[in-house]
């Protein structure tokens, strides 16, 4: 065990991605509470309370009005952060894909929760899933300090200004909120400094140059308008590989599109999102001492999908297996076809392709069981669709 | 303001432009106009979704002369919020130093039914917004149905008027008094014939320094079935008939009569009886038969008992 730095600290997620946004001071907060987001405005309530911050915190009365208080803030000119999980995601929804189509550059922590019913606070990607195609960004972290990092990043990739879209900074619920890690912050004066000043496009605010923002689109303009945010989606990709590199060189952190662990010489690598990616690497530290050449993958981004990285990490793979935290009822985990399309870049080199859903509602799953899947794929026992640990 | 004379009106710089798609005699542009005839500081508009949002801003056009955002149609009093909170705090920062008033248009669908969460929170939360519904009591957007604000007996594509129903069954929601009761500075029942009131009223209501709250009153021609050209005595006609009597509340508990409604309580003015009312509009010319007398009846002693209990309250 190293000694830990000087500047460590011990924190747990929601105060690190509270952390963040103390650092970087946003002109407008919306809080409303719900598990295991909670502890990140109740710290940042704190903040306010101390006058550690100038942002506007407005504590609304639903999620409803806590994304639409974003949308029209950050409109107006504001740089503006909040913070949901499950239901509240849920109860939002309505607002996402009208965020998206305004090109606001809202940030939006989601602590990973299941959603009911039946009612379940724990960790799985239930909400984020359901956001899939409403036009939002969507980065996950595999541990508290990316949690940290991804908050000072997120603004970067979401303000550029050929992206302008929502961005949703994924860390799972309780196994990363509440759970007490080491983590290195950065100083404030750097992440003022990286993150910098909100230039936002048309403000409502600019009352000198009236605009009309979110019009009625007949059948001429709704289509072109999509594609507009389709295209922003594409740029979003370049743009965040820039920024992982920018925010290298001031943390000596690496980010990638996607991240690899041991993948290079693996025959059969797994995919897998948020903090299972630690859990898998230790499945595949204890495989690879019994000989097995077993990898795993995470893509770093949901949206935009990182269809180019993800192919050429699964090129010349006897086997990929995707892992899904979510259930999309009546058909495969709702990665797996995704990651399925993504193989096909590859032509004529489709590995074989297994898919797992595992750890629903905060069902535990140990090193132990991660290396069981391997085992399984190899023994030729996993079938197309498996659901891992479940009680029939 | 300097004077309220039709005059001086005149020259102030038009925000809601003409050639907007509301139906012939819609009262909505009347009124919004008014509205922002209320102040002359420089005016941030939000709309919730409803006849007046799709009508003015169908792209790639709009009738917004001065900055303007829609988002949806359960938060349009969250919007406004929005746009205000961000005002705050950029003004705090000292990145902007003008004096901005934050107004937000909406139906009595948007109002009373499912912007009714977000409107109760934006005036507890005591954001610097004034609130109108433009009250033409029902979904008339999405083509006549019922809200609860459509009054008892009106035949709606909801409530239908048929040969065992006389319409809607219930009455209205009392929301003026509801959002009264929130304890907001400034809140007022206004109608589109009574310009000079409707102005005087938004001009207290952007000044009052805290949220406030007018429901206006939005004669529906195609919704009420009545000629278009009628809009405006319609609206005087629910004055008269103390259908929609005119009054403000200032801090929740002050009640004040304008003046109009004020001359019928002083008995200077006769208040005509609701079969006047019920006459007027297609959308009540089913009561007319003598089978439903009783429910006209009944109509004339609930809106009697809502005027007294305003008498009350307002202290006459």
């Amino acid at each position: 065990m190293t000694p830990a730095k000087h500047s460590d600290i011990a924190i747990n997620g929601d105060c690190a991605v509270a952390l963040a946004w103390r650092q970087i001071d946003p002109d407008v907060c919306a809080a409303y509470p719900i598990t295991p987001q909670t502890i990140i405005v109740e710290k940042f309530a704190e903040y306010i309370a101390n006058g550690e911050v100038k942002t506007e915190f407005v504590c609304v009365e639903s999620e409803h009005s806590a994304l639409t208080l974003c949308v029209t803030a950050c409109s107006a000119g504001a740089r503006t952060f909040t913070a949901t999980a499950s239901q509240g995601m849920a109860y939002m929804w309505e607002v996402l894909p009208i965020a998206a189509s305004m090109r606001v550059p809202i940030i939006m922590a989601v602590a990973n929760r299941a959603v009911s019913g039946p009612i379940n606070i724990n960790n799985d990607h239930g909400d984020v899933m359901s956001a899939r195609d409403t036009g939002w960004m969507s980065l996950f972290a595999e541990n508290v300090q990316q949690a940290y990092d991804l908050s000072i990043i997120a603004p970067r990739i979401a303000e550029h200004h050929e992206v302008q879209l929502p961005c949703l900074m994924n860390l799972d619920g309780f196994i990363l909120t509440h759970a007490i890690e080491r983590m290195t912050p950065l100083d404030t004066h750097a992440v003022k400094k990286f993150v910098g000043e909100f230039k936002p496009l048309y403000p409502l605010l600019d009352v000198e140059h009236p605009v009309s923002h979110n019009l009625m689109d007949g059948p001429l303009f709704y289509f072109p308008h999509k594609y507009q945010t389709v295209k922003a989606m594409d740029k979003a990709l370049e743009v965040t590989k820039q920024v992982f590199k920018e925010f290298q060189q001031i943390s000596g952190r690496e980010y990638n599109l996607v991240e690899e662990y041991m993948c290079d010489d693996a025959s059969c690598i797994a995919i897998v999102l948020g903090s299972s990616f630690g859990t898998m690497k230790e499945a595949v530290d204890q495989l690879r001492r019994e000989g097995m050449h077993v990898g795993v993958a995470m893509p770093r981004l949901y949206r935009p999908w990182p269809i180019s990285d993800l192919a050429k990490v699964m090129k010349g793979k006897k086997s990929v297996i995707v892992m899904d935290r979510h259930l999309s009822i009546g058909s495969y985990g709702p990665m797996f076809p995704e990651v399925v399309a993504a193989a096909l870049e590859n032509e004529g080199e489709m590995p074989k392709m297994y898919n797992y859903i595992y750890g629903l509602g905060g069902a535990d799953t140990m090193v132990s069981d991660f290396v069981s899947v391997y085992k399984d794929v190899k023994e030729g026992k996993a079938k197309r669709i498996n659901y891992l640990g479940v009680r029939e | 303001m300097s004077t309220l004379s039709l005059k001086d009106l005149n020259k102030i710089p038009v925000r809601l432009a003409s050639g907007h798609r509301l139906c012939a005699g819609c009262a909505e542009s009347i009124i919004a106009r008014q509205i922002l005839m209320g102040t002359e500081k420089d005016v941030v508009v939000t709309c919730a979704t409803g006849c007046f949002e799709v009508s003015t801003t169908i792209f790639p056009y709009t009738s917004w002369n001065v900055p303007y955002i829609h988002t949806a149609f359960g938060n349009g009093a969250a919007g406004c919020a929005g746009v205000e909170s961000a005002y705050q705090s950029l003004r705090r920062q000292g990145k902007i130093t003008k004096d901005i008033k934050f107004v937000t248009f909406a139906g009595d669908g948007a109002t009373y039914d499912i912007g009714l969460q977000a409107l109760s929170g934006a005036m507890e939360r005591g954001h610097h917004m004034l609130y109108v519904c433009l009250n033409n009591e029902a979904y008339m957007n999405t083509g006549i149905q019922r809200s609860s604000a459509t009054g008892m007996g009106a035949s709606t594509t909801t409530s239908c008027a048929g040969s065992v129903c006389y319409g809607k069954k219930e009455y209205s929601k009392d929301m003026t008094k509801i959002v009264a009761m929130h304890g907001v500075p400034y809140v007022a029942q206004a109608a589109p014939h009574a310009w000079r009131d409707m102005i005087t009223k938004a001009h207290k209501a952007f000044e009052c320094g805290g949220p406030s709250f007018i429901n206006a009153l939005s004669p529906c021609p195609r919704g009420w079935r009545f000629q278009p050209e009628d809009s405006i005595n319609i609206s005087k006609l629910a004055v008269d008939t103390c259908v929609w009597p005119l009054y403000e509340i200032e801090n929740g508990t002050d009640y004040t009569l304008s003046p109009e409604s004020l001359k019928i309580a002083e008995g200077k003015v006769e208040k005509k009886p609701i079969t006047e009312w019920i006459a007027s509009q297609g959308r009540y010319k089913h009561l007319m038969n003598e089978r439903w007398e009783p429910v006209v009846e009944e109509m004339q002693e609930k809106l009697d008992a809502r005027w007294d209990y305003l008498l009350k309250l307002c202290k006459l």
